[in-house]
């Protein structure tokens, strides 16, 4: 049964940061109250809870503001310490599970965004690349990390298929904008089986909205920042 | 556990404040080890091996096993060797999620602001920058006040992971003040964080691993000499 906390998440369903955290909490049998935000008219409580980022997701604990997905990830893990553990135990592997997340937040992720935002075929094309090039290097990694297991973080979700999978419906919601695949059997085989038993796992599921959902959200983002490029100009 | 069996080679160069994060965790945890300077405009082969994805420096190798990326060795550094040292990261999870956010803010925000003050293509990006830059300082400061509660450091009465990830930069702030006749720590607009990096500055550890103001100064010189011929030259032809 799933324990009463006095907790809340300030997420978005599209925001892969506000899915890794929700995925989280189902992970550890944790209840909350799911609260969406609207961020074209940001919550008095959003304001108040992350004055400095001002973004989602927030995880409220005991009236406790807590910022930044991976930070959240972290304090879940150590807060509900029930398994499955989110980060692995040994300090090395720790190392390595942060390695990679902060690699999905910090090259994956601004690479897919900056094939939403490049205004010329030659700019688009080059952070298509560069996405690429990226899921080869996660590839990589599944092969020599994972040794056999069903997930990066062995037998259950752990920290790097959080960030990782959190990211799919975008993943998939740029393929359908521009018709890359960026996990593909053939070039990404062990990754495309992944992300297989990651959407059906029982506490991704109904976290992971249609890609079409962020597909409009995509087209809403492109449209805001055409705007205020216009605007600048 | 330290010294025994452990055997730790940190690479690294001498003007990187992600190197000297390392060094400052590495001190603050009376932990030994062997120091490379690597020439990272001709990387070792032992680089690229030991770092594959980002071929970067730092790169902490322990028994071996190399660790890559500053705030990922840090937080290694005060996980594997628990028991030996002070603790760099807070006993409350509460804080110790403040302290990951502070250091991440830094990272992120305070110095994608600096960099777009210092180097933005146009002067119109630069005071953008600056003023996204006195922004994310007067956060910060905000953070120093709700971190330390009173005390000399992010960390309380002693030196914790926020103090190292931001202290290590203290070489390039004070060059950079020097060079552009500023203060970024102005003790106008946020004295707190002013008086920290005075304080920090002064420790044993900060004197052994933050490299003197003006090698930094003369490498910055060199930087931008070297840059300005590699633009005329591309220009010429």
């Amino acid at each position: 049964m799933a324990a009463k906390e006095d907790l809340q998440l300030l997420g978005l369903a599209v925001s892969p940061f506000a899915i890794r955290v929700r995925i989280a909490l189902n992970l550890k049998g944790v209840s909350y109250e799911n609260l969406e935000q609207n961020l074209m008219d940001k919550s008095e409580l959003l304001l108040k809870s992350n004055p400095v980022h001002k973004k989602v997701p927030v995880l409220i604990h005991g009236g406790k503001p807590i910022c930044e997905s991976l930070v959240i990830l972290q304090y879940v893990d150590e807060v509900w310490t029930a398994a499955p553990s989110i980060l692995p135990a040994e300090p090395y592997n720790r190392a390595v599970a942060r390695f990679w997340a902060g690699f999905v937040d910090d090259k994956l992720f601004p690479s897919m965004v900056g094939i939403l935002k490049a205004t010329t075929e030659e700019e688009r094309a080059a952070k298509v690349s560069e996405t690429l090039a990226a899921m080869g290097k996660l590839e990589e990694a599944f092969a020599e990390r994972a040794s056999g297991k069903p997930f990066f973080g062995g037998d259950s979700i752990g920290y790097v298929d959080l960030a990782l999978g959190s990211t799919l419906i975008w993943l998939e919601a740029v393929r359908r904008m521009f018709g890359v695949a960026f996990i593909d059997a053939g070039e990404t085989p062990l990754l495309a089986a992944w992300a297989e038993r990651f959407r059906e796992a029982e506490a991704a599921n109904g976290e992971l909205p249609d890609a079409d959902i962020a597909v409009e959200f995509g087209r809403t983002l492109q449209a805001r920042w055409a705007a205020a490029s216009a605007a600048a100009n | 556990m330290a010294g025994g069996g452990d055997e730790l080679k940190l690479l690294g160069m001498w003007a990187s404040p992600y190197v000297q994060r390392v060094e400052l965790a590495l001190r603050l945890k009376g932990l030994d080890y062997d120091y490379v300077e690597e020439d990272l405009g001709n990387k070792s082969e032992f680089l690229l091996a030991s770092n594959p994805v980002h071929k970067k420096v730092p790169v902490l190798i322990h028994n071996g096993k190399p660790v890559c990326e500053s705030s990922v060795i840090v937080q290694y550094i005060d996980e594997a060797f628990a028991g030996t040292g002070p603790n760099l990261l807070p006993a409350d999870s509460h804080e110790r999620a403040a302290a990951r956010f502070w250091a991440a803010f830094n990272d992120d925000t305070l110095k994608k602001a600096s960099e777009q003050a210092l180097r933005g293509k146009t002067e119109e990006e630069k005071a953008e920058g600056k003023k996204k830059a006195a922004e994310a300082l007067e956060k910060l400061e905000g953070g120093l006040r709700d971190c330390s509660k009173g005390k000399p450091f992010f960390g309380g009465d002693t030196v914790g992971y926020v103090d190292v990830m931001l202290g290590a930069t203290l070489g390039w702030v004070r060059a950079t003040d020097q060079m552009q006749g500023r203060k970024m720590f102005d003790p106008a607009t946020t004295p707190l964080l002013a008086a920290w990096a005075e304080r920090f500055v002064e420790l044993d550890v900060a004197k052994a691993v933050l490299p003197d103001v003006e090698k930094l100064i003369e490498l910055a010189k060199m930087r931008h000499a070297q840059a300005a011929a590699a633009a005329a030259a591309a220009q010429a032809s």
